[in-house]
């Protein structure tokens, strides 16, 4: 268990079959299919649990647990997508354990800071011993459980500009029960609603409809300079039915899936309108 | 692998696999039975103990990650043989039937409590999402904490406001 960034290297010099882990929600709860316990846990690594917000650009370490992003006063003021997707994601205990970088690296298609992470433009660090690069976390995941990651590289963190004038931060989780639930469908949206219910800027991602976060530039771009309306929002349906292509499994149906992703958006109506509240 | 921590306010040190599951080193190495495995995947909470006050779930922990960390257990909750009062108000208000899930409940309980002095029937509803109980039916779980923490004036179980589920 290292405590310092160079323990690490240290330990994936000389092992760098190891597989690495965070809070261990995932890793651990395949404990007993686990091929190999050739494990190194990194949550204890202090340098990769920090918050803090450098100018325009907030930097969250890839072993803060959920917990502790619920509890940040930066995360709360600048990115309450985020915030969102965090109350309904898993149950207390998960959230004490689990991390962002390990909801981030285990990819799967139902994370739940995903959505509102790729919308949000989520800038990742990647380290290794030498070397350090950056990548945007819609080209870090390639599919479900796929990242980008080499042998000897790790998730250090996160950087999210939050110099964004989105006025409207929308998460809603669609499950088989409120808590403890693995997505059905998700959607994360940003909107920049003017004082006259034009939308000016829209940002919009689904979870659990497809092998990674689907987003689209078509959607956000159709969106712009419409007005906040059912009307308008049904013009981008077919869009929705054409990006998302969700699979059959033991939670829901994709034609289920296909269906919900295009009903989230209504959700949107509530924030557009005078007569709205 | 030895390994030290402190466990219900005592330093101890043990020599284990580093691999071995957290709530196996409670129960098989320590004999500290309280904590219970339910499903060993997260989505019971039967093995739910404190780490640094924390509550995490014991089947998703490796034994290394307990050097130098602070771990309460069921067994450490009471004081000199004294029952804990969220433990009382269990007892009072029938929120124990088989017992399995009840020393995960009373520690998710206590991490709720630490937080939030007098959480709403919502907020303890919120504060044990990560524990199932699959006899009470969650009622009488509810009634003893809000009991126990003052919501109520400990009057008895009520009935359902509208809109709760």
């Amino acid at each position: 268990m290292p405590h310092t960034i160079d323990d690490l290297w240290e330990m994936i010099y000389g092992n760098q079959q190891a597989m690495i882990y965070a809070g261990g929600t995932d890793v651990l709860a395949r404990y007993r299919s686990l091929t190999s316990r050739n494990l190194i846990c990194i949550e204890d690594i202090h340098e990769l649990k920090e918050i803090y917000q450098q100018d325009n650009l907030i930097f969250i370490g890839s072993c803060v647990t959920h917990t502790r992003l619920l509890e940040s006063k930066i995360i709360q003021k600048h990115l309450p997508v985020l915030i969102h997707a965090l109350k309904v994601l898993g149950s207390p205990q998960i959230r004490n354990m689990g991390t962002i970088g390990g909801n981030i690296c285990t990819a799967s298609p139902a994370g739940d800071t995903l959505p509102p992470l790729y919308v949000l433009g989520a800038i990742l660090e990647i380290r290794s011993i030498d070397s350090k690069r950056f990548t945007a976390l819609k080209n870090f995941i390639h599919g479900p459980g796929k990242n980008s990651l080499q042998k000897d590289e790790v998730l250090y963190g996160i950087w999210i500009n939050i110099k964004q004038d989105f006025n409207i931060h929308h998460y809603e989780k669609v499950g088989q029960r409120k808590m403890l639930a693995i997505a059905i469908a998700s959607l994360a949206a940003l909107l920049k609603l003017s004082e006259s219910g034009i939308i000016e800027d829209a940002r919009l991602a689904w979870g659990s409809v497809g092998p990674k976060t689907i987003a689209s530039e078509k959607i956000n771009k159709a969106l712009i300079g419409k007005t906040l309306t059912e009307a308008s929002l049904k013009l981008i349906v077919p869009l929705i039915r054409e990006a998302v292509s969700p699979i059959d499994d033991i939670r829901a149906s994709a034609h289920y899936r296909k269906m919900v992703s295009e009903n989230l958006i209504f959700r949107l109506l509530k924030y557009g309108g005078h007569n709205n509240d | 692998m030895i390994i030290s921590f402190t466990l219900n306010n005592k330093v101890i040190s043990i020599d284990v696999e580093p691999d071995k599951r957290v709530i196996d080193v409670l129960r098989e190495d320590l004999q500290l039975t309280g904590t219970k495995e339910g499903c060993g995947s997260g989505e019971c909470g039967a093995c739910t103990i404190h780490v640094n006050g924390e509550s995490r779930l014991s089947c998703l922990m490796l034994a290394a990650q307990l050097e130098g960390k602070d771990i309460t257990t069921i067994e450490g909750i009471s004081i000199e043989n004294k029952m804990h009062s969220i433990q009382e108000a269990f007892i009072q208000y029938g929120a124990v039937q088989c017992g399995f899930c009840t020393p995960g409940m009373v520690m998710a309980a206590l991490d709720l409590i630490r937080r939030n002095k007098r959480p709403s029937r919502k907020e303890i509803r919120e504060g044990l999402s990560g524990n199932l109980c699959r006899c009470t039916g969650y009622q009488k779980i509810i009634d003893a904490l809000e009991a126990a923490t003052g919501a109520t004036d400990g009057g008895g179980p009520r009935t359902m406001k509208k809109g709760e589920e």
